[in-house]
């Protein structure tokens, strides 16, 4: 429970004159003015799977709420329903991996970073095999509280050997990367952004394409650089737009692999000369991208002026979606001001 | 249920299989109780090498290893991952010591490694790991997996319709993980008729008896209720042993098969039997070979 909302628990509330409606599970991230593309993880299994007939799908009663419904409508043989057991749900997949299958297994986050851990430990990465742990809901992308918003995530599966680690930032990284792990010959714990999906990247880079583990500059900056994964890529770039009205100059440099994390681009990139670098994550500032940039520029002796945008070491209220990024500094103007008062 | 058509690239080995001698393991002349007893005796030199083993265990289960490694398995020594081969998980890796026991009365390793067993650099650490091991399919050792592994293999094998099956060695302390049942729910779900679930019921668990834990009631009721074809024999009991794989491979289509064993920790060395048993048995340094002499006088002829 959260602090705030244990102390007031007792405290009548009036109706508000604005009703604003807790996020649903579907709720969409998409920013104004962003095209969406309709269930880019979905599409881009069946496109592959119509490569590679070793692919299969696996979902824990989690199907529709993490766009493998698409796939398991279009190849419903190569789609296994296995019910509200997410250790079964990795064990399963572990064993077709052994048996020579490339399994997507599709579940909420938090569930496969809290409850089937040990599963993804022991059955899955330590013996490296190619299971592709698909999850929706990653950080702040849900107002139902602490049971659904997993913001620590990335954490968990940084520690554990072997693990590709993914935090796309919209469709275009989507329908890029599932090719690529499906021919990746490992385990991978991929974030999800479901349903509708923006298209942000090709917006501000019509040439981009995502590869695994690379970083890449999406947008050049000479006052600022923000070093940012998952949505909060969108974000980042959208506070550079608004910044731009301030004369601030914010580069941004998408960082969509945690793990293994491009350190040779992050240092290249933080060596041009006196920039701040702000790291940005839908995650809390523990254990994520923030703390694995820190790490690596301190090695390497390269020492900006570094400051960190995540969320903080605390189960976050529940509420509306927009509410709570704004409380929790994940919004666009909150980026802006924050970038602006740290220069 | 419609599965996925084989690969034309699997066709070849399916008529390998079909074509080979079923079962070749099973028509030596040699006994089973011989097999169980050369088992028991590789793991007590195994215990004598290190000073300590799960040797209660595995003398327990040696009789249900020899049965699962010389009359029901199907599988190639000089080829411990031939695609043809029955797949038997060892859900339970402190178990490792009657396992490589067997793998070696088997052929598929070899018995000049045995002093090898938990030191550096050994094929053989004490706990079972897949990366270790020819013939060790799984990396157990963290309670409640292999259940679950051997469902999506029994899954896989369907998909590539294979005519192997999945054995999963696992004990009673394993009844009491949650991700147990999940995999028994399952495998009546996707009528998994390829998956032979083996129980050591040796009643004792880390802690205490199993059945003063988790395990309450009657074990074989539950996995029948679930949809299982079950059945709870003496696992010391060479001929209900034998008589329990076959009923288990013929059991009706579309069921999965649990045989529960109900062993004796020990089994096979008196003084070690009538010890207060527990989960660790703790054997002293000169009890190593007063017990490979009682074992000794007590082989099968």
């Amino acid at each position: 429970m959260t602090l705030a909302s244990m102390n007031r628990k007792y405290e009548p509330r009036k109706v508000p004159e604005k009703k604003v409606a807790t996020s649903a599970m579907i709720a969409s991230l998409a920013a104004e003015g962003y095209d969406t593309v309709s269930a880019p993880f979905g599409h881009a299994l069946v496109e592959a799977a119509k490569k590679d007939d070793k692919i299969v799908g696996l979902s824990a009663d989690l199907a529709k709420y993490t766009d493998l419904h698409i796939f398991a409508n279009a190849m419903p043989d190569r789609f296994y329903q296995m019910g509200m057991a997410e250790q079964l749900l990795m064990s399963a997949a572990a064993g077709l991996a052994r048996e020579g299958f490339n399994p997507f297994a599709t579940t909420y986050a938090v569930f496969a970073s809290r409850r089937a851990y040990d599963f993804i430990a022991m059955a899955i990465a330590e013996e490296n095999l190619p299971v592709k742990i698909c999850c929706a809901l990653p950080g702040l992308t849900t107002g139902y509280g602490p049971s659904h918003q997993a913001t620590e995530d990335l954490a968990i599966f940084r520690g554990l050997p072997n693990m590709t680690i993914i935090d796309p930032c919209d469709a275009d990284d989507i329908t890029g990367m599932i090719p690529q792990l499906a021919a990746h010959d490992g385990p991978v714990y991929t974030r999800l952004p479901r349903g509708k999906v923006p298209s942000v990247l090709t917006r501000h880079k019509p040439d981009y394409k995502f590869q695994l583990g690379k970083a890449q500059t999406i947008r050049e900056g000479k006052d600022v650089l923000v070093v940012s994964t998952g949505f909060m890529t969108m974000r980042a770039l959208d506070a550079a737009v608004a910044l731009e009205t301030d004369n601030i100059d914010v580069g941004v440099l998408h960082v969509p692999t945690i793990k293994p994390l491009d350190t040779a681009t992050i240092l290249e990139e933080a060596r041009k000369g006196g920039r701040l670098v702000v790291t940005a994550e839908n995650h809390t500032v523990v254990g994520g991208l923030g703390e694995a940039v820190a790490r690596t520029l301190l090695i390497e002796g390269v020492t900006p002026s570094f400051r960190m945008i995540g969320l903080p070491d605390a189960f976050l209220e529940a509420g509306a979606l927009p509410t709570l990024h704004e409380m929790y500094g994940l919004t666009v103007d909150r980026i802006a001001a924050q970038i602006k008062g740290w220069l | 249920m419609l599965w996925h058509i084989r690969p034309d690239s699997l066709r070849a080995i399916w008529e390998d299989i079909m074509k080979a001698e079923r079962r070749p393991h099973a028509a030596s002349n040699v006994s089973l109780a011989l097999r169980a007893w050369n088992i028991r005796r590789k793991a007590l030199l195994m215990g004598e090498v290190q000073g300590q083993g799960y040797i209660g265990q595995a003398l327990g289960i040696a009789d249900v290893l020899a049965a699962s490694y010389f009359h029901a398995l199907e599988y190639r020594p000089e080829d411990p991952e031939w695609e043809g081969r029955d797949r038997f998980l060892l859900s339970i890796g402190h178990y490792a010591i009657a396992l490589y026991a067997v793998l070696m009365e088997a052929g598929i390793l070899p018995e000049e490694e045995l002093e090898t067993y938990g030191m550096d650099d050994s094929r053989m650490p004490m706990s079972g790991m897949a990366s270790y091991t020819p013939g060790m399919e799984i990396t157990g050792g963290s309670l409640g997996h292999g259940l679950g592994i051997a469902v999506g293999m029994a899954l896989g094998m369907k998909r590539k319709r294979s005519p192997a099956f999945v054995y999963n060695l696992m004990s009673d302390g394993e009844l009491g993980e949650g991700s147990t049942w999940e995999a028994v729910m399952s495998a009546v779900q996707w009528k998994l008729d390829n998956l032979i679930c083996l129980v050591d019921f040796n009643d004792q668990q880390a802690d205490g008896k199993s059945t003063a834990a988790l395990a309450q009631g009657r074990e074989e009721d539950k996995w029948a209720a679930f949809g299982w074809h079950a059945q709870r024999i003496d696992g010391n009991d060479l001929v209900a042993v034998v008589a329990a794989f076959d009923a288990a491979r013929e059991a009706p289509e579309g069921q999965p098969r649990v045989i529960i064993f109900d062993t004796r920790m020990c089994k096979g060395v008196d003084f070690l039997e009538s010890r207060e048993i527990t989960h660790f048995v703790r054997v002293e340094p000169d009890e190593w070979s007063k017990a490979l002499t009682v074992l000794e006088e007590g082989k099968p002829q």
